[in-house]
């Protein structure tokens, strides 16, 4: 099995107001040296075979990213072995 | 001849049928479609109607776009049947690239649920022919993703093309750029709008009847299309 991690964000340009609300709750916190916060999606795929970098780019630019107000990145993630 | 109008029925659509009865209201028939079904069953336009399809996962209409009805309703709305997408459907034709941008988080992030005046800004779609310019209307507008957001050349696209259909007026209840609250395609057979005039057809339970002029548009569109000889349905 493994996997491939899919990345979308906002495009800079687009208003992120939830990341706004976040960045101006900091100040409760005691944080006052943060200029921005932008809130993003991960989504994680398992293929059940190898890895399939071009399916999952095709996945994420027709599905999960719309390319009017976010961009995306891939990667594949080797899993961290996990102790059995 | 009856006028049929198909309204879709996606899992989590609310009000298809609000929808149903206000195109009864307007004196056409209501034919009800189904998400599953790619077959439009000789429908004259198409309504998707408000709600939550598939519950707003990912995106707002990201998953409905892919339904097997949509296939069809897209290829059809390209060959010119009339298409009213409302609240979730304005969502679902943006996703669907039927029409231009998106539709995201209300600004100041509360989920807006009001009656809304509109200013009509486009009389030459199929679905609102039947307003005058400048016409102020009272619908009611509920949504918690209906800021419309487009880049700067295609919002001004829209503007010179004459395809904006309404702005907000007296207030902006979700940050839309340049006021939008429905817009059109090239053609003016597809209309997206935010705010729900199938909410406004009655006396009883509307703050207007201001909603049917959107009903009666279509049914004068078809009722011109089919006078010229032309088919009035895409199928």
């Amino acid at each position: 099995m493994s996997r491939v991690v899919v990345d979308v964000m906002l495009k800079p340009e687009i208003l992120d107001p939830q990341g706004q609300a976040v960045a101006n709750a900091l100040p409760r916190l005691g944080v006052t040296d943060v200029s921005s916060v932008r809130i993003g999606r991960r989504i994680e795929i398992e293929f059940a075979g190898t890895a399939d970098l071009d399916t999952a780019r095709e996945i994420a630019d027709k599905l999960l990213a719309n390319p009017v107000i976010e961009d995306f990145e891939i990667r594949a993630d080797d899993p961290v072995e996990e102790d059995a | 001849m009856t006028v049929r109008i198909g309204v879709v029925t996606f899992p989590g659509s609310l009000d298809d049928g609000d929808a149903a009865r206000a195109v009864g209201i307007a004196g056409a028939e209501a034919v009800r479609l189904w998400h599953g079904d790619p077959d439009l069953h000789g429908v004259d336009a198409v309504i998707l109607p408000g709600g939550f399809s598939y519950g707003d996962a990912l995106r707002c209409g990201a998953i409905a776009r892919f339904a097997p009805v949509m296939e069809t309703v897209a290829d059809a709305a390209r060959g010119g049947l009339p298409v009213l997408g409302i609240c979730n459907g304005f969502q679902i034709l943006c996703e669907a690239h039927l029409l231009p941008g998106a539709l995201t988080r209300n600004q100041h992030l509360h989920f807006r649920n009001r009656d809304q005046f509109l200013r009509i800004a486009s009389t030459s779609t199929a679905w609102t022919n039947q307003f005058a310019e400048d016409q102020e209307i009272l619908i009611p507008v509920k949504n918690g993703e209906g800021c419309f957001v487009a880049d700067e050349p295609t919002l001004d696209e829209l503007e010179a093309e004459g395809r904006i259909v309404a702005r907000y007026a007296r207030g902006n209840p979700n940050g839309s750029q340049r006021d939008i609250a429905a817009i059109t395609n090239e053609a003016g057979n597809v209309v997206g709008i935010m705010p729900h005039p199938e909410h406004a057809v009655e006396a009883l339970t509307g703050p207007s009847l201001d909603g049917l002029g959107f009903f009666a548009s279509a049914l004068r569109t078809l009722a011109g299309a089919s006078a010229g000889g032309q088919p009035a349905g895409g199928r």
